[in-house]
């Protein structure tokens, strides 16, 4: 008797006019599928023990953006998993990094996915770049009750504006708070050091092999000195998922690829540890 | 002042309802090809598709009243997202929406006054043709599993026959669009050159894409298709030899309907 009410429920959800909105589609009709609810007061230390994602970069190049990502999760001083996926395709023009709680976090993107895909088929377009952003904050704002218990999940967004013709990077605060990054960024347990990196390695109109090189030494300075961060683990040929995005849409490098962009910086730092330097004197400010 | 009406009657006044509106509206074919299935329907509008992606490799392609199947279109697509997020996208099938279909489209038919007026097909493509699957629903909500080919729309039987005739198992997409075509022209009395790329709709679900197999064919793609696909019937030589120099050769055919028929669908064609 309730299933079928419940599936006499389902069925006037789905044939009521209703929002082009996955997410609004849950909310309406079946919220106990959302990311994050039914999440009870946690206490500190189990969150605190639950893998958490780490290190995610991004930075624009000329005609589209990359993104990189570090395989490591780790559950308080333990490695929770040495080859998980922090980077993932949001659709056809976009990428998502997450980092914190990965349970959640890893929902939040499969919600993400199907809600850009519902609103494309439902109305027939595309959402813009500014609308999937948008969208986003509002999916990580519903999560501020699970924030505030610890389960913290913060994602960095990037695509490619078919509008402008360029790439553009998106973070967040746990409120849904967005804000757009000018060049490049970073999250995550390491982004102090892999936004340090990336500040002194970073050109204006690289080309994308100078910036996937440039994210991929900013990780590698990100697992040097941050313990939750992964470096490139060359006895597993586990390497960081890099993925691009330009007018040609997603495109994420082959292990092959990636782990030759990594074997270049291994084989740069045998030399010089600390990785390339900057010019102490440059004659030209940085963004100009 | 209430008259006594009986079920059989009322049910019988419903299904002619339906049927007649139905019958008003133009007929949509879906048809299997070597590398996917094909959908067409002869449809002037860009905007107002007859023929939809519901899912990574299940389309949905109707007749009838438009804010009908649309209703049910976006029911469609509502009800595979949330499987898909659910369970897992492969566990998303035609089956189970066709089943879905059918029980909302027969619970329609029989509780409310006036019944849905439109036919529905939902298509899935798999890894070989033996395995696609093709489901026609009608405003009943019966389901006929059809292979091969289904015809929809008032004049579904009589295109079925001409499809029977035509279709051949892994025939080509052009081969697969010139049957298709030759079916619909029984709507037209058999005039095929009417039907002109800007007055179909054609999409298809693609055996061997990866993640989402859904196509439209428009434009330059379906202009150059349709000269291969339309010179057998229309006339013998020209059109091929137009497919063969590109630029302006698509239209040739449509041009050829225009001055026989004079049709002002033929005429904004060309």
């Amino acid at each position: 008797m309730d299933s079928l009410s419940n599936a006499r429920l389902m069925t006037a959800a789905y044939l009521s006019a209703g929002t082009s909105s996955f997410t609004e589609l849950l909310t309406g009709s079946a919220p106990e599928l959302l990311p994050g609810t039914g999440t009870h007061a946690v206490s500190a230390s189990l969150a605190a023990d639950l893998p958490h994602a780490t290190t995610i970069v991004a930075a624009a190049f000329d005609g589209g953006v990359v993104m990189a990502g570090d395989r490591r999760a780790t559950a308080g001083n333990m490695i929770a998993q040495r080859d998980i996926e922090k980077v993932f395709r949001s659709d056809e023009f976009s990428c998502i990094g997450i980092s914190g709680v990965a349970g959640i976090g890893i929902e939040f993107v499969r919600l993400f996915q199907v809600e850009l895909e519902h609103y494309e088929k439902l109305e027939g377009r595309e959402l813009s770049l500014e609308g999937k952003a948008n969208r986003l904050g509002g999916i990580i704002r519903a999560n501020l009750g699970g924030a505030m218990q610890g389960l913290v999940v913060v994602p960095l967004f990037a695509g490619y504006d078919l509008d402008a013709g360029v790439g553009r990077i998106f973070s967040y605060d746990v409120t849904g708070g967005r804000y757009e990054e000018h060049r490049f960024h970073s999250i995550g347990s390491g982004s102090v050091f892999a936004r340090g990196s990336l500040k002194k390695l970073y050109a204006p109109r690289m080309s994308t092999a100078d910036a996937v090189l440039a994210c991929m030494q900013a990780l590698y300075d990100a697992a040097d000195d941050d313990s939750a961060t992964g470096g490139p683990d060359v006895t597993r040929r586990i390497y960081p998922v890099v993925a691009t995005v330009t007018a040609d849409g997603y495109q994420r490098l082959t292990d092959d690829e990636a782990g030759a962009y990594a074997q270049a910086v291994i084989s740069g730092r045998m030399s010089a540890p600390d990785g390339p330097t900057s010019p102490l004197r440059a004659a030209i400010g940085p963004g100009d | 002042m209430p008259f006594y009406v009986s079920p059989e009657q009322a049910m019988k006044d419903k299904a002619d309802y339906a049927r007649k509106g139905i019958a008003r509206g133009r007929s949509g074919v879906v048809i299997q090809y070597d590398e996917g299935i094909l959908f067409v329907a002869p449809n002037p509008s860009r905007a107002l598709h007859k023929i939809s992606e519901i899912y990574d490799r299940i389309a949905f392609a109707a007749v009838g009243r438009y804010n009908e199947y649309e209703i049910l279109r976006k029911a469609g697509v509502r009800y595979a997202d949330l499987t898909g997020y659910q369970y897992d996208r492969q566990d998303v099938t035609a089956r189970g929406l066709a089943n879905w279909y059918a029980q909302t489209l027969g619970t329609i038919f029989t509780d409310s006054p006036k019944p849905f007026e439109v036919e529905i097909v939902v298509a899935e493509v798999a890894q070989t043709a033996a395995e696609d699957q093709i489901y026609r629903i009608t405003f009943d909500g019966s389901v006929n599993d059809e292979h091969g080919y289904v015809a929809m729309g008032g004049q579904a039987d009589q295109i079925a026959t001409v499809l029977k005739e035509h279709y051949a198992d892994g025939a080509p997409l052009s081969q697969a669009l010139s049957t298709a075509i030759t079916g619909l022209a029984v709507q037209t009395n058999g005039d095929r050159v009417e039907i002109a790329a800007s007055q179909l709709e054609v999409a298809v679900l693609e055996r061997t894409r990866p993640h989402r197999t859904f196509r439209r064919l428009t434009g330059a793609r379906l202009e150059a298709l349709l000269t291969q696909a339309v010179p057998a019937a229309v006339q013998d030589g020209p059109a091929e030899v137009g497919a063969a120099a590109g630029g302006d050769s698509g239209s040739g055919p449509e041009d050829g309907g225009a001055a026989d028929e004079g049709t002002p669908d033929g005429g904004s064609a060309g």
